[in-house]
């Protein structure tokens, strides 16, 4: 039957039950993929970013692991015993034993070997590169949650409430923000090595040490201006984004517009900036060790070793290039792997 | 310049301002916040001797009254005070004699991280994906991520320690070759890597299309119309870079024995000689804060198009 093209009239044909031809069309062939499966196959395609994330985890599970099997300690000063001071550990080179090491192993008796030696005291160099690592990746690792918790909240309330909060927490930002901050975080860590000292003594943060905490309270102060930018700025524009929009006018409730739309959309963002804070405290931490004001000793990190190595140069090279070789190492793969992420996470950033 | 243009400038000026007058007065409430007076350290002083020098340097009136005379002392007359260990001198000149060597490592690190690292990323960008390409992008992503005191301390030992090339002390001016290497490696990498990216950027415009089209030589187009306009991502580089290049220094300065305000400031910061860490920060601080304004404005002067927001 012809039918004039602005007839109302139904067509009896669209409504017969569908042939199984045509139920064909609507089988999932595979499950449907999530923002997140994307997301790892992408990274997984990014060889740098793969081969990078295996250095980091093999860094980590080393630093966790290997002190708990290694029979030396970090601030265990071999050549000291009962019977007093046994200079030969001191300064040994990779693979070479103190005097009472040689005579047990002179005997057949096997002894775990020093591998990158000793350092002036007489301690296992490799366990307090170990040590070292360990301190390094706690510190990026903390600093990098505490700037993300506080940039979170300034950040998301500034979004949220806008005008006047907004303008306010806005102009304090922009002074942090341009404050010197490497500057800053030495004038800090400088003076609140003094103020803690007294403040956490006999305490379970004295544990931690003065300067451990006061690089977190400068991470604090100073670092989370950057993450709250961030986060304003994202909360700002995905409320003014057209599918919120046609969310609310198909009648989304406002949870379900947070749940469904701003924090996934959010959530990479954060997670990429933070990934990459960490190799930037990371690097803070070692540079304020390398100037005396990182852990206090004897807990080593990579920045005070190589720090304590420079004195030693000429003699000792290689207790410079092992720390130096290991901050490089993590500082490069956290970098790489953080560039991978935001590469598969955020394909919008690429550029 | 258009008013906007100015209005921008003006609003950036005030902000600096506040930020300098921030870090006076962060610096002074920390420094005064630390327990004990200065003078703690050193052997126990008589009462009338300790009274005496809290007089001198006028530790005994109230704190209210010091911040003001300081702020007022600092920003009129650049007067910072004596030092508290170095006796007799005053805390500008220990800064302006180190001004003078700092300087000078500085201006020649940061020039030499401009040229290199423009023509790096210009070579970069025209061989891309190119061996040569290749070869530089790695050099440059390991010189970024390797921490400058780490670099300067590798450096020291190649150059000074083991093949004996330059002394290893910093006070000469062949000395002066390393830690000008050193603080210029991390820049030069970054400048690179922009360089690279911009220029790529604007090679495939289509104004070089045209160019091309109309028979331009490959080296007119690079020189005449795409270095240029690639440069403009490098110009916002210029205060950051500063910045690395002033906080690098003070562990660079520290590795290589070089005589200038960031070893003085180490220093002083081991020695708690507070008026010279006082001093030194707000010196450098401001110092950076201004480059930051130059960069910027710049920048938005350079490119018009720029949304001045």
């Amino acid at each position: 039957m012809k039918k004039n093209i602005f007839s109302m009239q139904l067509d009896v044909d669209s409504f017969l039950p569908a042939t199984d031809k045509e139920k064909e069309y609507m089988v999932q062939m595979r499950p449907a993929s999530t923002f997140f499966k994307d997301g790892v196959k992408r990274l997984l395609k990014n060889k740098v970013a793969t081969v990078s994330f295996f250095i980091i985890v093999f860094i980590v599970l080393a630093s966790i692991f290997l002190p708990m099997v290694w029979p030396y300690g970090y601030d265990q000063q071999l050549g000291n015993s009962l019977y007093g001071v046994d200079a030969s550990f001191n300064n040994l080179a990779p693979f070479e034993y103190g005097e009472t090491e040689q005579a047990l192993r002179d005997e057949g008796e096997f002894v775990f070997p020093h591998l990158f030696g000793t350092d002036s005291h007489g301690r296992d160099y490799f366990i307090r590169i170990v040590y070292g690592t360990r301190i390094s990746l706690i510190v990026g690792f903390f600093a990098s949650i505490i700037v993300l918790a506080i940039g979170m909240l300034v950040g998301a309330v500034a979004g949220y409430c806008g005008g006047k909060v907004d303008l306010v927490i806005m102009r304090i930002v922009d002074i942090i923000y341009s404050l010197p901050d490497m500057l800053m975080v030495i004038l800090l860590a400088a003076v609140m090595k003094q103020i803690l000292g007294p403040i956490i003594s006999g305490t379970i943060l004295a544990d931690l040490g003065s300067n451990m905490i006061s690089l977190f309270i400068v991470f604090a102060l100073l670092y989370w201006v950057s993450m709250s930018r961030l986060i304003r700025g994202q909360i700002l524009s995905l409320r003014e984004q057209e599918y919120v929009l046609s969310a609310q006018a198909s009648g989304a409730k406002s949870t379900w517009i947070i749940r469904k739309h701003l924090i996934p959309n959010c959530i990479s963002v954060i997670i990429i900036s933070t990934a990459l804070q960490i190799p930037s405290a990371i690097f803070t931490e070692s540079y304020l060790s390398f100037l005396g004001l990182g852990v206090n000793a004897p807990m080593p990190s990579l920045g005070s070793l190589a720090s304590d190595a420079l004195n030693g140069i000429s003699t000792y090279p290689h207790r410079l290039f092992i720390p130096a070789l290991v901050i490089s190492l993590i500082v490069l793969s956290l970098n790489l792997f953080g560039d991978g992420l935001r590469d598969a996470f955020d394909p919008k950033l690429n550029n | 310049m258009s008013s906007k243009t100015l209005l921008y400038i003006g609003k950036r000026l005030i902000l600096c301002m506040l930020t300098i007058w921030v870090v006076i007065t962060v610096t002074f409430f920390v420094m005064h916040a630390v327990p004990g007076d200065p003078f703690t350290s050193e052997k126990a002083l008589p009462e009338a001797a300790k009274a005496r020098l809290e007089e001198k340097f006028g530790l005994d009136r109230p704190l209210h009254e010091q911040y003001l005379n300081y702020l007022k002392d600092v920003t009129t007359k650049f007067d910072f005070g004596p030092s508290l260990k170095k006796d007799g001198m005053m805390v500008q000149d220990i800064i302006l004699n180190g001004l003078k060597t700092s300087a000078k490592l500085g201006v020649i690190a940061a020039a030499i991280a401009v040229v290199v690292g423009v023509v790096l990323g210009s070579v970069a960008a025209l061989r891309r994906n190119k061996f040569i390409d290749r070869a530089i992008m790695v050099i440059t992503t390991a010189f970024v991520s390797i921490p400058s005191f780490i670099m300067g301390t590798l450096l020291l030992y190649i150059f000074a320690v083991s093949f004996n090339l330059v002394p290893a002390n910093g006070a000469s001016a062949q000395g002066l070759i390393l830690p000008v290497i050193t603080l210029s490696l991390s820049p030069m990498a970054h400048i690179t890597r922009l360089t690279r990216s911009s220029m790529l950027d604007v090679l495939g415009q289509d104004y070089i299309r045209t160019a091309k089209a109309k028979g331009v030589s490959g080296v007119k187009i690079i020189f005449g119309h795409a270095l240029k306009n690639s440069l403009i991502p490098v110009i916002t580089y210029l205060g950051p870079m500063l910045a690395y290049i002033v906080t690098g220094s003070l562990v660079i300065e520290q590795i290589f024995a070089v005589p200038g305000i960031g070893r003085s400031f180490v220093s002083s910061i081991t020695n708690r000689d507070y008026t010279l860490i006082m001093g030194t920060t707000i010196v450098l601080a401001t110092f950076i804060v201004v480059m930051n304004l130059i960069g910027d404005i710049m920048y938005k002067v350079v490119d018009p198009r720029i949304n001045l927001e």
